[in-house]
């Protein structure tokens, strides 16, 4: 499971978020359809998926069902979601 | 998550904004910030593992805590009106520090063999070497902060990265501020409140003007010419504020919120306040060192509510600090350590991810579960609005009998002719200690002693009438406002001794 604190960036848009709160829902983040990863890694710089380009909101908090929750430390054009879903 | 990771995203934000005005100096989020990572560079260059700051503040709070971060040492702002004596003796206690000073305070720390920068040639430095951009560990120390120690040694309250993170993304939303906003900050740099006010503002995306010597009719002024929409006071300050504005009948139409704390604000001063100003939303902010700052808050609505309502229980919440910020957990207990319902006093324990509990040379003094004891003792009505009644360490024992001297205080600062008041417990052969009220009456009347003690005995029990009244210009306060109960105790003995 993700730590908190954990800082995570998009592959596919400026998005950069930070793990408030963990939960194993969080091993699945994605952000413009695409998994995230670590501040610092690679990154595949593809486009983001039309289906996940509804931006993320600098500073605002995300929270799962499952109580998971992410704060936005840097804004991007992706939407966050965890698997495939919203 | 690090403080420093709080200013990355103002600047993300918007780099262009003006953040902080101190003086002179106006700098933008994004020159705070490129200034922040030449100020690491400077401290990592000299090889310090710890910085402190004598000075009053301004610009160099928030400039000396993020460029600290990024240099991955913790941060202390020391009390620049102690002693030398007192300063060089909580220098003394941090490991290896490179003291930053105010070239006016330089000469309280001349017997140092610590490397010593003149504040005005860090900011020159921070400007001109090149950046060193750091990344903190976000368990790590951010800010080591002392005590008052009103009532014993300063203690050593060190504050990490994510408690004061939890703490701002708790109780503040990002970028919230209206584009207009403008906070007037007049609280010490060495001050928990100055901390919090340079994180949060920062924060919401509100500009920060800086005050750093309080003067009620430069505040009143700056409200004007800076068109303040937001500033935060202690109580003193509170009291010389409202004095100007009746006296000079000045209006503050920018100011839309005055959020007061750091101490007990007398509920005769809170009403006149709410009176004066009209449209202004109060709000009283409780904390400690130990929590990062505030853990619960009168929102100006429970402020307005509460006055001229017909509800007792509504009516009494002016003197509450109202309801515990989220994330944060509040617990009653007794003597014994239980858990005790509303209406029960007792010590209020705290529980939340802002809450540090920590002391260099002591560790967590946090329970098993997570618990602070705030030694404060407290009361919780039915609503869950919290009551503070003073310091477990004030607590005056008369005859076996304990007396929160706050029950007093409460009743007497109601009285017409007292402008101050504090009751303290002095030592007595009979009694153990006897009560005494340290009265400071209004401008231009000296009040009779015996209808002062009617006036409490007419509310409480006799128990609680005060042994002796005695009138004092002023009562001694440390620069926050918090009076230094143990002094004026001290000063007394001989008064009783010849009784």
């Amino acid at each position: 499971m993700i730590k908190n604190g954990t800082r995570l960036t998009s592959q596919v848009c400026d998005t950069q978020v930070i793990v408030v709160k963990t939960a194993d829902s969080l091993d699945d983040l994605r952000c413009g359809g695409a998994p995230r990863v670590a501040i610092g890694a690679d990154r595949s710089g593809a486009d983001v998926d039309p289906a996940f380009a509804g931006d993320s909101v600098m500073g605002k908090r995300y929270v799962d069902e499952g109580g998971a929750e992410v704060l936005v430390t840097k804004a991007g054009a992706g939407t966050l979601s965890v698997g495939a879903r919203h | 998550m690090s403080i420093s990771l709080l200013l990355e995203m103002a600047v993300s934000s918007d780099p262009d904004r003006l953040a902080v005005v101190s003086g002179d100096l106006r700098l933008t989020s994004g020159q705070l910030s490129e200034l922040a990572d030449g100020g690491a560079s400077v401290i990592a260059a000299s090889g310090a593992e710890h910085v402190v700051y004598v000075g009053t503040g301004g610009v160099y709070l928030p400039l000396l805590m993020f460029s600290s971060a990024r240099a991955g040492v913790a941060f202390t702002p020391l009390n620049y009106r102690l002693s030398a004596e007192g300063v060089m003796s909580l220098i003394g206690r941090l490991p290896n520090p490179l003291l930053i000073v105010d070239s006016r305070y330089r000469d309280m720390v001349a017997g140092t063999a610590r490397q010593v920068i003149d504040a005005q040639e860090f900011l020159a430095a921070a400007r001109t070497v090149e950046p060193a951009v750091g990344f903190p560990d976000p368990e790590g120390v951010a800010v080591v902060l002392f005590t008052s120690g009103t009532t014993a040694r300063p203690k050593a309250v060190e504050l990490s990265h994510n408690n004061l993170t939890s703490y701002i993304t708790g109780t503040v939303e990002f970028d919230s501020a209206e584009a207009g906003d403008v906070a007037l900050i007049c609280v010490p740099p060495y001050h928990i409140a100055g901390v919090g006010a340079a994180l949060s503002n920062l924060y919401a995306g509100r500009k920060m003007v800086y005050l750093p010597s309080f003067d009620a009719h430069e505040w009143v002024r700056l409200i004007g010419e800076e068109g303040i929409t937001t500033a935060t006071v202690v109580p003193t300050m509170l009291d010389r504020i409202v004095t100007v504005l009746e006296r000079d009948k000045v209006e503050l139409p920018t100011l839309r919120n005055l959020a007061y704390g750091g101490s007990k604000v007398g509920l005769p001063l809170v009403r006149k306040a709410l009176e004066l100003l009209p449209d202004v939303g109060f709000v009283n902010a409780y904390g400690l060192t130990e929590t990062s700052s505030t853990i619960a808050v009168l929102t100006p609505d429970d402020h307005r509510n509460a006055l001229g309502v017909a509800d007792a229980a509504v009516a009494k919440r002016l003197g509450s600090v109202g309801r515990p910020v989220p994330g944060i957990e509040v617990q009653i207990r007794d003597d014994d350590g239980n858990v005790v319902g509303p209406g029960e006093a007792g010590e209020l324990y705290v529980r939340g991810e802002q809450v540090s509990g920590r002391y260099t040379g002591v560790g967590s003094v946090l329970d098993a579960q997570g618990w602070f004891a705030t030694k404060d003792i407290a009361t919780l009505d039915a609503e869950g609005y919290l009551f503070i009644t003073g310091r477990s360490d004030d607590t005056i024992i008369r005859g076996g009998e304990n007396i929160a001297p706050a029950e007093l205080e409460d009743v007497l600062i109601e009285h017409p002719d007292v402008h101050e008041v504090a009751v303290v417990g002095v030592e007595d052969p009979q009694w153990g200690q006897s009560i005494v009220a340290v009265v400071v009456p209004v401008a231009g009347i000296t009040p009779d002693r015996e209808e002062l003690r009617e006036h409490v005995r007419k509310s409480l029990r006799g128990s609680r009438t005060p042994d002796q009244v005695v009138f004092r210009d002023q009562l001694p306060t440390n620069g926050t406002g918090k009076i230094l109960r143990r002094e004026l105790a001290e000063g007394l003995r001989p008064a009783t001794a010849e009784r």
